[in-house]
This record gives C-alpha cells, sequence and structure tokens, in this order.
C-alpha cells in the first residue's frame, strides 16, 4: 500500500479538506435531531409559534452550509482521487516500460494491460470513497451514540449495544462473504475463459465434431459458478434483514427505556424523539458504510495487484559505467556465454562464443528452441548472459549506458510490429531527424518503396493500431526499413522475410549487401538460401554452437547444415543441372 | 428502422419470455415487496402512537399502554425482515438461474453459428456479450426491477399514508420532492456528456497501452521509451482533466438531493408544528410524518438512477439477443448421409464463392481428386488457398457448383462425420487449456498411453513432451500458455497422428518448425499420408514437388494445375515462382 500511497503526496491538502468539510456536513447533520427536540418540547410545548419559526430557519440554515460544505468536500475529494490515479497511471506506465523483458515474459502483457486501465480505475473510485465516506460514516456512527449520550446516559446505554451488535453483523457478512465473491469472479473468469478458447479453436472443435463436448464442459461450468453465486448471494441476502432487526429492536428498546424516564419525568417527549432519529441515522450509515466496504476491499485487491506490478525490480542491474562509445564500429564478440529465461530452468544458451567483425554478415541458422532469437537478443541487452561476456565494440553490453547501446543496433524482430500514425512516423522511430529523401531510401532497400509509392498519401498514409491494415509482407519490410533509417553499426534480421516470397527475399537480400558503409548483419533464417553468402554461419543445436563456418566449409563438414541444405536443395540443384 | 422505444419494448418482451419459467419466484418476489414495503411504512406510525404515549407519563405502563405498541413493533418488524430476505433470496434464484440459461443458450449458439460470424466479429466483442453483457443485464434488469417496483410501491405507500394522518402536511412533501428528482436528472443529462468523454479517452489510453506494452521490445530497441511516455502522458492529462469534470459534477447529485430532502423535512417540521398548536395533530404524527419525509425522497433519488441502469440492461439484453438471435448454419437435414468407409475420392464440380457478395474469390473451380492423391495448393498470401479449406471442411457452403466426397455431395453428409473424416492441421495452432494429455486425445478421447505416446514419437513431439515438469499431464494454460510456436505445432500434429482419420489437409502445418525437425515430421506425414488423400497448403517448394496435383493460386483463382514437372515445362506463374528461390544474386 505504502507504494501507492506516495501518488496520492501531491494531493495532501485535498486528502486532508475533502474529510474535513465531509465532517463539517457530518456535524451539521447531528445537530437537526437536537433543533427538531427542542422545537417540540419549547416551541410546541410552550405554544410558542415565533420559536418555532426560528428553529426551522436554524435546519434550513443547517442545510444549506451543509450544501456548501459537501459540495467543497466532493470538489476536494474528485480532485485527490482523479489526480492520483493519474499520477499512478505515469509512474506505473514508465515503471511497466523500464522493466526487463524477463519481468515482462513472466507477468504477460495482458494482465499489465489489465492493472495499468481497470484496476486503476477501481482504484480511483476506492480512494474517491474512501475520502468522502470513510471519516464520515463512522463520525456520524458514534458522533449520534455521543449526541445520543447528552441528552440522556441511560437511555443512550442501548446505542453502546447496538452498534457493537451491528458492527459485528455487517463486518462478519461482509469478512464471509468477500472470499466467496472472490471465488464467483475466479468460476467467472473460467467461463471467459472457456467461451473465448473455444471463439479461437472453433476450426478445430469442428474438425473434430466436439461441439457437444464443448457445450457440455460449458454447462458444467456455469452450474458450478451459479452454486457459487446463489450461495455467496445467501450470505449476502442476510445482511438487509438482521441489520433492520437489530437497528429496530433496538429503537424498541430506546423508546422503553425512554418511556421509563419520562415517567420519571427526567426526559421530555421531544428528547425520546431525538433519541429516535439518532438511531435511524445510525441505520443509513451504516448500510452507506457496508456499501462502502466492499467497494473498499474490491480497490484494495486491485491495489495490491497494481502494487505487485511497482515492486517488480525495474530494468536490468547497471555495473554503473555507463559507457557511450566503444572502439570500432560493429565489432561483436561473445565469450563463452551462458544464459536462461528462468532460475532453475534450463539454459537457452550454452558457451556461445564467436567474433564478428566490423562490417561482416553473419548468419544463423538451427532448429526450433535452438537459441537462435536468444542469442540475437542479448546483443541490444534485451536479456542478461548468465555467464560469459558479450562485447560490442571491445566494451561489454553490461557497461554501456543502455540507450547508447541500442542507438548502434537495428533489429528487425519476428514478429513485425507497427504503431498506430502515419508509415513516415513509423519510420523515424529509427531516426526522428531522418529527411524524407532517408526515409525512400531505406524502404527502396526494403524492398518497401513500390507498395508504398502505391498508398494514398504514400509517406503520410495512415497505420492503424499494430500495424492491422497492412498485410503480414508488408509489415515486414516497413519494419525492415524502420530499422534501416537508424543506419545501424549492427543490423539484426530475425528471421523477418519469412513473409515474403522467394524473389522479393532474393532482392532484399541483394540491395542489403549494397549497402553503403560497414555494417554487420546478423540473419536468422530457416532458410539456408537467405544465409549462404554469409561471411560465416552459425549453426546452432539445441543452444549449443554446432559449428560455425563459411557455407562451402559448413557443406563439406557439418552434418547439420548438409541436412539442412540438401533438404531445401537437392532436388532443385539436381534440375537445375538438367535444365541448364 | 424500428423506433428506439420499439426496440425496448421488444427486448423487454424477449426478456419476459426468458424470466417466464420463474413466473412463481417472481409474483413472490412481488407479494414479499408489497409486504416489506408496507410494513416498513407501517413501523413510523406505531413509533407515532408510542411517542404519543409519552405524553402521558402516568399511563405508560398501565394494561394496554406503551408495551401493547411496543409488542406490535416487535412483531412488524421480525415479519419485514423476514419478508426483505425471502425477497432476496428469490430474485438471486431468479437472477441467477436467467443469466445461466441465456448463457447456455448463447454459447449452445456459438457452436452452430456458422463460421462466417465467428470470423465476421470480434472475438472480444462475443465474448463480452457472453460474460459481461449476460451479466450486466441480469443485474441492472432484474435488482432495478425490483428496486422500481419497490419504490413506486413505497411512494404511493408513503403518500396513501400520509394522506390518511394529514393532508395538509402530504402537500408540502408531495411538492417539495419532485424538486429532488429534478435535480438528480438535471445532473444525470449535464454529465452524460462527460462520462462519454471519459469513457472515449479511457477508450484511447486503453489502446495506446496495448499497443505499447504488448510491443515493448520494439519501444526498446528503438530507444522510444521517453517518447512513448509523452504521448501516454498526454492522453492521461486530458482523462484527468475530462475525469475530474465528470466525477465532480456527478457528485454533486447526492448533496443536493440531501439539501432539498432538508428542505422538506424543514417543511415538514414547519407545517407540522404549526398542525399541532392548531390541534389538527399529535407529536407523534408529526414525528411520524419526519421519518416519512425521510424515506419519501429516497425512492426518487433511487428511481432516477435506477432508469438510467434500467436503459443500459436493456441495451445489454439486446446485444445477447443480437447473438442469439443470429441466423445458424443450415442444420443437417432429413435426408443426410454418415460417411463411413472413406476413400478419399473427392470432387470439385464448377464451385463458386465469396466472402463478399460482390468480389468473386472463386470461380468454376473444378477439381478431382482420385484416393491416395496428394494435393498441394501454393501461392502468394492472401491468395485464397484457406478459403479452400474452409469449403472442404464445409466451413462455409459453396454458392455454386458443389464438392463432393465419395460421389455424394458433402451438404447431404453430416457435417460430423464429414469434418471427422479430415485430419487438420492449421497456420494457427490451436490448444485449450488443460494437460498435454487431454490436447493430443481431442479427436480419440479413449486412446491408451501408448498409443498417445506412439503418435507422438512418430510426430516428434515425444522428447520435449518427456522434459515437461510433469511429461504428458503437464498443464498448459489457455492457447498453448508458454509452449514454443513450434512445439504447439508438433502438438496438433500429434493429435492428428492420433486420430489418423482417412483424409488429411495441413495448412502450413510446418511453418513455424524448423526444417531439420520439419524433414522427420515430413518423413512421418509421408507414411501418414500414404494411401490417403492430402491436401497441402506450404510456402516450401520441397513440400510441393511430391504433389501429384498442384493448384497454383492467384488473386482467388486457380491459374494453373498440373504436377511438378508440367507446371515447370508451362513456364507461367509457377515456374517463375520457383526459379525465383533460386535467384542468386
Amino acid at each position: 500500500m505504502k507504494r501507492l500511497l506516495v501518488y496520492l503526496k501531491d494531493y495532501k491538502k485535498e486528502s486532508i479538506l475533502g474529510p474535513l468539510f465531509k465532517l463539517l456536513e457530518a456535524s451539521f447533520e447531528l445537530i437537526v435531531p437536537l433543533v427538531v427536540a427542542s422545537m417540540i418540547d419549547v416551541g410546541i410545548g410552550g405554544n410558542d409559534r415565533s420559536y418555532i419559526v426560528k428553529m426551522c430557519l436554524i435546519m434550513a440554515a443547517l442545510g444549506v452550509t451543509g450544501l456548501v460544505s459537501s459540495v467543497t468536500a466532493q470538489y476536494f475529494a474528485a480532485k485527490a482521487a482523479v489526480g492520483f490515479a493519474t499520477k499512478l497511471r505515469h509512474g506505473l506506465f514508465a515503471h511497466i516500460q523500464s522493466l526487463s523483458f524477463s519481468g515482462m515474459d513472466e507477468q504477460g502483457t495482458s494482465t499489465l494491460i489489465t492493472r495499468m486501465t481497470s484496476d486503476i480505475n477501481q482504484l480511483q473510485s476506492g480512494v474517491n470513497m474512501v475520502l468522502r465516506l470513510f471519516l464520515r460514516s463512522p463520525f456520524i456512527v458514534f458522533g449520534a451514540m455521543i449526541m445520543a449520550f447528552t441528552v440522556d446516559v441511560k437511555a443512550a446505554i442501548t446505542f453502546v449495544v447496538v452498534i457493537p451488535l451491528l458492527s459485528v453483523v455487517v463486518f462478519g457478512i461482509i469478512l464471509i462473504s468477500i472470499p466467496m465473491f472472490e471465488k464467483v469472479q475466479r468460476g467467472l473468469d473460467q467461463v471467459l475463459g472457456l467461451t473465448r478458447e473455444n471463439l479461437t479453436g472453433v476450426r478445430v472443435i469442428r474438425a473434430f465434431g466436439k461441439e457437444e463436448n464443448e457445450v457440455e464442459k460449458f454447462d458444467r461450468q456455469t452450474d458450478a459458478l451459479k452454486k457459487m453465486q446463489v450461495l455467496a448471494a445467501k450470505v449476502s441476502a442476510l445482511m438487509n434483514p438482521v441489520t433492520y432487526i437489530i437497528i429496530n429492536f433496538g429503537l424498541i428498546v430506546l423508546i422503553q427505556r425512554g418511556a421509563v424516564r419520562v415517567q420519571m419525568g427526567v426526559l421530555t417527549q421531544g428528547q425520546v424523539i431525538a433519541l429516535v432519529n439518532y438511531m435511524s441515522q445510525i441505520l443509513i450509515e451504516l448500510v452507506k458504510l457496508a456499501n462502502l466496504i466492499v467497494t473498499v476491499t474490491k480497490a484494495a485487491a486491485c491495489g495490491s495487484r497494481v502494487a505487485d506490478v511497482l515492486a517488480l525490480p525495474a530494468g536490468m542491474q547497471d555495473t554503473g559505467r555507463k559507457v557511450t562509445e566503444g572502439e570500432g564500429k560493429g565489432r561483436v564478440v561473445f565469450e563463452n556465454v551462458s544464459m536462461r529465461y528462468h532460475e532453475g530452468g534450463e539454459e537457452a544458451l550454452t558457451g556461445i562464443s564467436f567474433q564478428a567483425k566490423e562490417g561482416e554478415t553473419v548468419g544463423i541458422i538451427g532448429g526450433t528452441g535452438s537459441g537462435k532469437t536468444s542469442l540475437v537478443h542479448l546483443i541490444p541487452r534485451f536479456y542478461d548472459a548468465e555467464a560469459g561476456r558479450v562485447q560490442v565494440d571491445g566494451v561489454d553490453v553490461k557497461d554501456y549506458d543502455l540507450t547508447a547501446l541500442r542507438d548502434k543496433i537495428g533489429i528487425v524482430m519476428q514478429k513485425a510490429v507497427l504503431f498506430q500514425g502515419t508509415i513516415g512516423e513509423n519510420l523515424r522511430w529509427g531516426n526522428q531527424d531522418a529527411t524524407d529523401e532517408e526515409l525512400w531510401q531505406a524502404l527502396k532497400t526494403a524492398q518497401a518503396e513500390e507498395f508504398v509509392l502505391q498508398k494514398e498519401g504514400g509517406l503520410e498514409a495512415p497505420v492503424e493500431q499494430e500495424g492491422r491494415n497492412l498485410s503480414g509482407g508488408q509489415k515486414q519490410r516497413l519494419s525492415i526499413a524502420r530499422a534501416l533509417v537508424k543506419k545501424p553499426e549492427i543490423l539484426i534480421l530475425d528471421d523477418s522475410a519469412s513473409a515474403l516470397d522467394y524473389a522479393t527475399d532474393a532482392k532484399l537480400r541483394k540491395a542489403l549487401r549494397e549497402l553503403p558503409g560497414k555494417t554487420t548483419v546478423f540473419i536468422v533464417s530457416q532458410r539456408a538460401s537467405s544465409l549462404m553468402h554469409a561471411d560465416k554461419i552459425i549453426v546452432l543445436d539445441d543452444g549449443c554452437i554446432a559449428q560455425i563456418g563459411t557455407h562451402k566449409e559448413l557443406l563439406e563438414g557439418c552434418e547439420i547444415y548438409q541436412e539442412i541444405y540438401y533438404s531445401q536443395f537437392e532436388r532443385s540443384e539436381k534440375e537445375k543441372r538438367e535444365q541448364a | 428502422m424500428k423506433g428506439k422505444k420499439e426496440q425496448q419494448k421488444d427486448t423487454l418482451i424477449k426478456v419476459l419470455k426468458y424470466i417466464k419459467p420463474y413466473g412463481v419466484l417472481m409474483a413472490l418476489t412481488i407479494v414479499m415487496a408489497l409486504i416489506s414495503v408496507a410494513l416498513t411504512l407501517y413501523l413510523p406510525i406505531l413509533t407515532g402512537q408510542a411517542v404519543d404515549m409519552l405524553a402521558f407519563p402516568d399511563k405508560l405502563f398501565l394494561e394496554g399502554g406503551i408495551w401493547n405498541i411496543l409488542r406490535k413493533m416487535a412483531v412488524v418488524i421480525l415479519l419485514t425482515a423476514v419478508a426483505q430476505w425471502i425477497m432476496s433470496l428469490c430474485t438471486n434464484q431468479i437472477v441467477y438461474n436467467v443469466i445461466q440459461d441465456i448463457r447456455k443458450k448463447a454459447f449452445g449458439k456459438l457452436q452452430i453459428l456458422p463460421l462466417k460470424y465467428m470470423d465476421a466479429h470480434s472475438h472480444g466483442d462475443i465474448v463480452s456479450r457472453v460474460v459481461a453483457d449476460v451479466d450486466q443485464f441480469a443485474d441492472g434488469l432484474l435488482i432495478g426491477f425490483t428496486q422500481l417496483f419497490t419504490g413506486v410501491i413505497t411512494i404511493i405507500g408513503t403518500l396513501g399514508f400520509m394522506l390518511s394522518v394529514n393532508v395538509g402536511i402530504t402537500l408540502v412533501v408531495v411538492v417539495i420532492t419532485p424538486v429532488s428528482l429534478l435535480v438528480a436528472s438535471f445532473i444525470a443529462r449535464k454529465t452524460f456528456r462527460m462520462f462519454q468523454l471519459q469513457s472515449e479517452t479511457r477508450g484511447e489510453q486503453t489502446a495506446l497501452v496495448n499497443e505499447m506494452i504488448g510491443n515493448q521490445k520494439v519501444v526498446h530497441a528503438f530507444n522510444r521509451e521517453d517518447e512513448t511516455l509523452e504521448k501516454f502522458d498526454e492522453i492521461n492529462g486530458r482523462l484527468e482533466k475530462c475525469s475530474l469534470r465528470a466525477i465532480f459534477f456527478s457528485s454533486l447529485t447526492n448533496p443536493c438531493t440531501r439539501f432539498v430532502n432538508s428542505l422538506v423535512y424543514t417543511g415538514v417540521g414547519l407545517t407540522g408544528a404549526f398542525g399541532v398548536l392548531g390541534g389538527g395533530l399529535s407529536v407523534g404524527q408529526l414525528t411520524c410524518f419526519l421519518s416519512y419525509a425521510n424515506q419519501y425522497t429516497k425512492p426518487f433519488n433511487e428511481i432516477s438512477g435506477v432508469i438510467t441502469e434500467l436503459q443500459n440492461a436493456l441495451a445489454c439484453a439486446a446485444r445477447i439477443f443480437e447473438l442469439i438471435e443470429e441466423q445458424p448454419q443450415a442444420p443437417d437435414g432429413e435426408r443426410i448421409l454418415t460417411l463411413s468407409e472413406v476413400q478419399g475420392k473427392v470432387d470439385l464440380e464448377h464451385v463458386a464463392f465469396s466472402y463478399v457478395p460482390d468480389k468473386k474469390l472463386i470461380e468454376d473451380l473444378n477439381l478431382h481428386v482420385k484416393p491416395g492423391q496428394r494435393i498441394a495448393i501454393v501461392g502468394p498470401t492472401g491468395c485464397g488457398k484457406t478459403t479452400m479449406i474452409n469449403l472442404l471442411m464445409r466451413f462455409y457452403d459453396v454458392d455454386e457448383g458443389s464438392i463432393q466426397v465419395e460421389n455424394t455431395d458433402i451438404r447431404h453428409i453430416t457435417r460430423k462425420s464429414l469434418r471427422t473424416a479430415y485430419g487438420m492441421v492449421l497456420q494457427d495452432t490451436w490448444l485449450k487449456r488443460g494437460t498435454i494429455r487431454d490436447n493430443i486425445t481431442v479427436g480419440k478421447p479413449d486412446a491408451t498411453q501408448e498409443e498417445i505416446v506412439a503418435a507422438a514419437k512418430k510426430s516428434y513431439a515425444h522428447s520435449f513432451i518427456r522434459r515437461l515438469p510433469q511429461g504428458y499431464d503437464t498443464v498448459i494454460g489457455e492457447d498453448g500458455g508458454s509452449l514454443s510456436q513450434g512445439q504447439k505445432q508438433l502438438l496438433c500434429i500429434t493429435r492428428v497422428m492420433l486420430s489418423l482419420p482417412p483424409m488429411l489437409i495441413l495448412d502450413e502445418a510446418t511453418s513455424s518448425i524448423d526444417t531439420r525437425t520439419e524433414i522427420r515430421i515430413q518423413k512421418a506425414f509421408a507414411a501418414m499420408m500414404e494411401g490417403r488423400t492430402s491436401f497441402i497448403v506450404a510456402h516450401r517448394l520441397s513440400t510441393i514437388q511430391n504433389a501429384d496435383v498442384i493448384l497454383v493460386m492467384k488473386d482467388g483463382h486457380i491459374i494453373e494445375q498440373g504436377n511438378h514437372q508440367e507446371l515447370l515445362a508451362q513456364k507461367g506463374f509457377y515456374a517463375e515462382l520457383y526459379n525465383s528461390q533460386f535467384v542468386l544474386a
């Protein structure tokens, strides 16, 4: 909770003034029964009309001041709650951005997004409610009790019994029902999960003719959900009747005791009415308090979920050296590097050592899960090596200033992603100050010039969220162009031509080779044809390097490479010879 | 287009149909509501009588004195509580049963809706209809209804009781209270736009968060953290402003109505007190009035809230009914055959199909597949390859012409027997929550452990499954959870390997598996395809070369058809596509 309260710090004034004004309003409300009592006793009892009018004016005045102070309170509460949520959202977003990728992989992006949105919304209304009611309701409850004592101590003893009894019942029911409602929520999540699963897997389900089984399964889950819901509802259905009984029996006792005191001549009729009024004020506030507690527990649950994220250690451990420049442009050295994604999990990479010189093209090939992507992700330090060292331009990546390191590197991911905006805006992610000419140059190299030209607006053509309005191949080529705009020293293409047909792929490779300057290029691929002209090819097998060499060397001496190559080329080579 | 009012009426009628089975409970609810309202209103009168007794301290505890009244009060209180309790039990039963009924119906509907519907509607939207909308509908409508109902009776009842006690003061109450209703609805109307703006801004922010957090790696790779945060803050700032307005202005309702309330209270106090002096009223009746004045305004405030909630609920209901009433796929019909003894003869004759009427996709497609033949479908992305599969599996019906299996039009075959005759591995792998075993045995639930392991070995999935924490009993999350894309595909292949149907459909089934594993799978597939008709969609030419017939598709048309040699000889699109692989620039 402490982690969250920090965000309320800037709204200290509001968070204090809000409840204070609320208390002011409550105090006015507490005075009203006394005014009524004296109106009855003095005004009616003494047949004093002007006194009655005076009392009514006081009541109206109390109403007006109550209105003013409560509006003020609402304003401060809303301001503090909204401000808190805004600050928290900012803080959470910034924090999520600073998380290491392993931290993020562990959480899963979808939970992070719900925490960012709906959880914080719940928190906001929770804070708002707390500021408005958390002091007010207990204040009225105990205030009413104290006021009752000022009227008559003996009669007011009833309150001392009724209020704790009520609190026990109200809080008891809430405490019992909260875990039940959590169960209900989980049941609902399951129903939701099954429905979604059915939609995404509709083809498979129908292909196997499993519709009826799914309906059965759904029925079982909704049945279970309903049972839990009904049970939870049964418990909370007790709340209203039980509180009603307690309060009103308190009322009976109050009247009875009041009657005794009236008989003794200690109390007046008006005073008994005041006592009765206090009792009903308590009833109303307790109902509010119960609702408040439900909202607050919900908000607290959301709050702890948000706090969990904030508690995740931010980012990567820095050595604090913050180097910005190494020696050379684009040298990459791996020294006996090992890494694993989870502590205690299997190693994703083991004992990787190789060197890539400036301007070299390095191909990486290997089976699914052999560690190709893990290897290239170590270069921009998306993850940290567990053992060994990764060096760029002679400096350990851990010693770099992260921004400076990543500025050197252009990476194109397996999954091509673009962002909402225009094509030009997306390309300028690589370099904010790139000229249109530079953009077109990059597009040309990435084989994207043609289709961008065809788009209405060219560089200004809109891109929808995550690039939905573009085809897979178009997205891949644009994300390659985006990396090129950066004019990186090291360019990493992680299986980024998979959606391109062979002809385009070949043209792309040719254009990349003709790039001006010395760019070190890493190409991860499953197609031998994409790599065969690399200066060196790293063959990975199960996280280890099987062999490094040129196409020719590997074809002669590496069994795995041979297997891959011939599976893709054997027949065709023969045919080519035949055709020739 | 029907008017909004009429639509709401239609929806309401449908809602009533769902409540009908619970008519008895509903009636009980109404009766209990009546009882509890009447008793609640009776209590202040008794209290008033008791207060009046206080004016005569001497007679207080005599026979027929205050004890009588107190006893009566106790009975009334107990009865009220019981009525309230029964009422909420009843509404709970109704609410949760109706929710369940509607959900079951909606889910059952999902199983028979044509795939067209699923493909055309966002899954998130459908899920929210089945889950969130149903909840909100039932909650809002039924609880809203009882609240509205008790609210109205309370108002009428209070009026009646008040009139029976004193007409003059009743008038004061009647004149002032509607003011609070007016105030509440005025505020609600004024703040509606503000809330709309708030939810729009929230939507904008969620979209941004989705996009950026979902693709954090790219954001980091390009060092765009600061710019992203800036963009986020810009929206966040706007959200703060409009949220504050919406929340503050809407929170005025409470103080304002409470103020009106206190005016009513004062008015009743003033006129009442004069009434007592004038002799038309007792002090007890005055207290009774004062507590009515408190109670009377409450239902007004509630009703104004309930009405918006009811409208909301009706809107939700309309969305659910839209789903439930969606046209289902044509039922299997009466003269229907069950496929058995499938050899694998498939014929397509003059098939025409399109997803949208004015955009022809497949026209006059003819294809005759002999049992055991291997058909490869190739072509650039978006050329209609998956459409072929949709038609073969009868996920979609052809517009013209016919598809026949074993010389029978597939529209005369039960969907289930047609589909189970095919083994299908799709590009989008799909796994359900459950154990690895559950996922493998989808097509053959009674498979033995030996059969499962044998199938997994054949598809090269055994070695990675064995290495999982609980082997075949490892539970995987929604959509495969932590498995890699390649592993997911291996599992899907194992699934087909186990059930071994007479025909196969492989849609880029090995796109995420490395070539080496693919070679092994290809071998396993080759063994599996032996004697089985297979349709293969693939990018890899090595897979295609062995096919008996290659269909080359472009823009929805089959432009070339033949085997590898024939097509190369044609020197057409296929030859160009094929040779481009070997342009070694």
